[in-house]
């Protein structure tokens, strides 16, 4: 007895060794001997394959790594404020975060999408959704600064948005919180039949981008999760998934999974636009706010919309349907041919695949299994192109490699599943590390996947990192997908949750990024093109200061006449026009951040001193080796002095000869 | 006594098979690796910019004049401080400047092995600031020296035709992206 339990121990021993020397286990080998260092190494000078535009999720912002080494590039602030860039905080760009409910400094980012030309990404845009309190932006990708934010009215909770259509027509927006409409105060028990969800369709300007809500589709008071748009043959469709069609206001995590199918909803925007565009619908009264930001002028303007168009689905018969689709279904993604529609069944036991041709014919042929407050619901067999069996636990979100293969997330098997379209049969899985959310292969809900990395995103992180007290950093997790069998890169840490992502090949935007803004284009209202321009001046108790910034120096950079209960405007012009050069500025006590300028740019800040005395300002961003230097003095005298206002560089006026 | 025996096979096989799983795995040659991927090493002053305006070295380089001074930054291999954010205020010595040193002076300091030398010389040339001309005469006004990369200080003089920096007259002035060119006609050889 002794023997053999010793011989099992020796066998065991031998396995464990063996098995670590064996090909199958990359994790234990290590990177070196299985070159995925190397295939994620981008050497110094050299440059990442593809952006990845990845949300932050409640951080509110959006983040741009490279791809495949997972290097953070920047954070743009989108939806909540940002002290570092100044957003948010410049008077410039305090109007970006203007609602109906008043300033708000803080969003939930979700699902970025990339504006796509013909069905592929041209990367002039990249659009985000904002949860909690609704709002659409519109990031340029030329300065990768957010240039739009639009509020949706009649909606909570945006969640199913913000993707756009194949030639970017659209933006849309779908509320996951159903609400009453219009909104007032009655019982939350008379939920079912009285409240409403808004699926928005923001139509999009091709010249430059601008947004404006063509309608709002007023759907039955289920959740809207997810939606994509169609293409190819599918183009002028868009595909919702929908649960809680229970109809449910409390504990959802029980009353929401009653239904054994809940759906996904076709909508022919092309047919309500048409009918949009023929005066069709009801325009009613709204208060939502319009924010944009004008690159020449460098300051955002905040305007209140009063007005939205309404469309009932049974105002535009044949233009929505419902097609059954199991248990809660999440993700809702079509493939680059745009003839399947991939519903994830949150708690299903299997992926459902619908097929756009059959749902034509079911339409055609009247397949009806009865209807939701009068839109059709198809018959689930007369759209089901095939169905993954047993595929994993969890499903949430499905992208393409545009080889023939889909890829789909797992919540809580905590794994990545390949499987092949059409035959719907499991080529491969991958675990993850871990509750991995959504994935994103760059190009992965288009026309032209570019199919050669996988992002997933994941919701736990626990032991892969350097432990940082109860809070650890957020993960994503890289992928090669150009094998038969998915291969794991590299663990990178993310800002926020990334929720979501959108990748293009760097080669589409590099050559698009803006170095600079012409001076001489700048058309603020308070820009001082040269320091012979600078100037101070007094306008009742506010006190203007026209500033201008160049290495190494402000001009003017000593101010006098100055009283307690000013209130001072530092409007500041950076007049470098050299790439990466920007300047800072800082007054001691001002209750808001610094300025951040970039060349040829002009911003601007409030100071209201409360103390006598004289006080410094700084340049923030050491621009240069004078950076040190880069500094001034303004000096506050008692309310009522008779000191004069003054302002002087190196002892002169600014503009001495 | 047996089980020390049967720990030491135990150990012995586990060596055994790391051993063996150490010789079959390539170890790239360190040295080997570094040769072939060492990237070429390129500074700023090799960042292709045509939207931002042009930076010292650029403006030198796209005016005849400045030939043997380029050649020189060249040669003193300083190209990436000339572009450098600065600011910077460089006296320019035109080509015929350096016709009037010594005769060979120039070829000599052009040699690889008077790099350093060439580098001091040059050096003497560039004011770590911003001085458009406004300023200089405000530094000749209130008897500033100009302190220039070299370690020297030089004096700046309001003459009647003209500022005299170092004892020689700018001719004229050029706005740069990192700061100001002044055209000299003469070289400011930093005193030993």
């Amino acid at each position: 007895m002794k023997t053999i339990f010793k011989s099992l121990l020796v066998i065991t021993v031998l396995t464990m060794v063996l098995g670590s020397c064996g090909k199958g286990d990359s994790k234990k080998k290590g990177a070196l001997s299985s070159n995925a260092a190397e295939r994620v190494y981008v050497a110094p000078g050299e440059y990442d394959e593809f952006y990845a535009f990845v949300s932050g999720g409640f951080s509110g912002q959006l983040a741009v790594y490279g791809l495949p080494s997972g290097r953070l590039f920047r954070v743009i602030p989108v939806f909540s404020v940002d002290p570092e860039k100044s957003y948010g905080f410049s008077e410039e760009t305090k109007p970006m975060l203007n609602t109906s409910h008043g300033f708000i400094p803080w969003g939930d980012s979700h699902h970025p999408d990339i504006s796509q030309t013909n069905g592929e990404l041209d990367g002039r845009w990249v659009f985000i959704n904002e949860n909690n309190t609704p709002r659409i932006a519109k990031i340029d990708l030329t300065t990768y600064e957010t240039t739009e934010i639009i509020e949706i009215p009649n909606s909570a909770g945006n969640h199913s948005s913000s993707f756009v259509t194949e030639n970017t027509e659209y933006v849309v927006a779908g509320t996951r919180f159903s609400v009453p409409y219009p909104q007032k105060d009655m019982p939350i028990k008379e939920y079912k039949g009285n409240f409403k969800g808004a699926l928005t369709f923001i139509a999009v300007d091709p010249k430059d981008g601008g947004m404006s809500i063509k309608f709002q589709l007023m759907m039955p008071g289920f959740n809207y999760d997810l939606s994509h748009p169609g293409r190819g043959a599918s183009h002028g469709w868009f595909f919702f998934t929908t649960y809680n069609t229970e109809e449910a206001h409390s504990l959802l995590e029980v009353n929401a999974s009653q239904n054994d199918k809940d759906f996904i909803a076709a909508i022919n925007w092309k047919k309500i636009e048409e009918y949009v565009n023929n005066g069709g619908g009801t325009k009613a009264p709204a208060n939502y706010a319009h924010n944009v930001y004008d690159e020449h002028t460098h300051t955002a303007t905040s305007t209140m919309k009063k007005e939205v168009l309404i469309i009932n689905p049974s105002d535009v018969p044949g233009a929505v349907y419902f097609m059954p689709t199991p248990k809660s279904p999440h993700g809702c993604d079509v493939d680059p041919s745009g003839e399947y529609i991939v519903g994830s069944g949150k708690l299903a036991a299997e992926l459902t695949v619908h097929s756009f041709s059959k749902m034509l014919k079911a339409i055609d042929e009247k397949k009806f299994d009865g209807d939701a407050y009068g839109i059709p619901i198809l018959q689930y067999e007369a759209t089901l192109a095939g169905a993954v069996k047993q595929p994993g636990l969890g499903p949430l979100h499905t992208e393409f490699d545009g080889k023939g293969n889909a890829y789909t997330t797992f919540f809580i098997s905590s794994e990545v599943v390949k499987w092949k379209l059409g035959t719907w049969e499991v080529l491969d899985r991958k675990p993850v590390f871990y509750s991995v959310g959504h994935l994103m292969i760059p190009g992965g809900n288009s026309r032209k996947p570019y199919g050669k990395y996988l992002v997933a995103m994941n919701k736990i992180t626990k032991d892969r990192y350097l432990p940082t007290g109860p809070e650890v950093t957020q993960s994503a997790q890289l992928f090669d997908i150009t094998g038969d069998k998915m291969e794991m890169l590299l663990d990178f840490p993310t800002i926020g949750e990334p929720h979501y992502a959108a990748g293009i090949p760097a080669s589409i935007l590099m050559p698009k990024s803006k170095k600079i803004y012409k001076l001489e284009e700048n058309k603020h209202k308070y820009v001082t093109k040269s320091e012979g321009a600078a100037k101070v001046v007094r306008n009742g108790n506010e006190v203007h200061v026209y500033m201008t910034m160049i290495r190494s120096h402000f001009a003017p950079d000593n101010i006098e006449g100055i009283q307690v209960g000013d209130k001072v405007y530092f409007h500041i012009t950076n007049l470098e026009q050299d790439y990466d050069v920007p300047h800072g500025f800082a007054v001691i006590g001002a209750n808001t951040s610094e300025l951040l300028i970039m060349p040829g740019q002009t911003k601007t800040n409030i100071w209201e001193p409360k103390q006598v005395g004289v006080w410094p300002f700084y340049c923030t961003d050491f621009c240069s080796a004078l950076h040190q230097e880069m500094q001034g003095y303004i000096r506050v005298s008692p309310k009522g002095s008779n000191v004069p206002i003054s302002f002087t560089l190196d002892g002169d006026a600014v503009d001495a000869e | 006594m047996k089980k020390i025996n049967l720990t030491i096979s135990f150990l012995a096989l586990f060596a055994l098979f790391m051993v063996s799983c150490n010789s079959g795995e390539k170890k790239p040659d360190a040295a080997e690796a570094q040769t072939e991927t060492a990237p070429e090493v390129k500074g700023q002053s090799a960042f292709k910019d045509d939207v931002s305006s042009a930076n010292a070295l650029q403006v030198a380089k796209s005016l005849d004049d400045f030939k043997t001074l380029v050649a020189a930054i060249e040669a003193a291999g300083v190209e990436d401080a000339v572009v450098n954010v600065g600011p910077l205020t460089v006296f320019a010595p035109v080509n015929g400047a350096f016709d009037k040193l010594p005769a060979g002076t120039v070829d000599d300091l052009l040699k690889p092995e008077n790099k350093s030398k060439l580098a001091f010389i040059l050096t003497n040339h560039v004011a770590p600031a911003n001085y458009p001309i406004k300023q200089l005469k405000k530094e000749a006004e209130k008897g500033r020296k100009l302190y220039m990369a070299s370690g020297k200080y030089l004096l700046v003089e309001d003459k009647e035709d003209g500022i005299y920096v170092g004892g020689t007259k700018i001719l004229k002035t050029v706005q740069v992206s990192n700061g100001w060119i002044h055209v000299i006609d003469n070289v400011l050889v930093p005193a030993e």
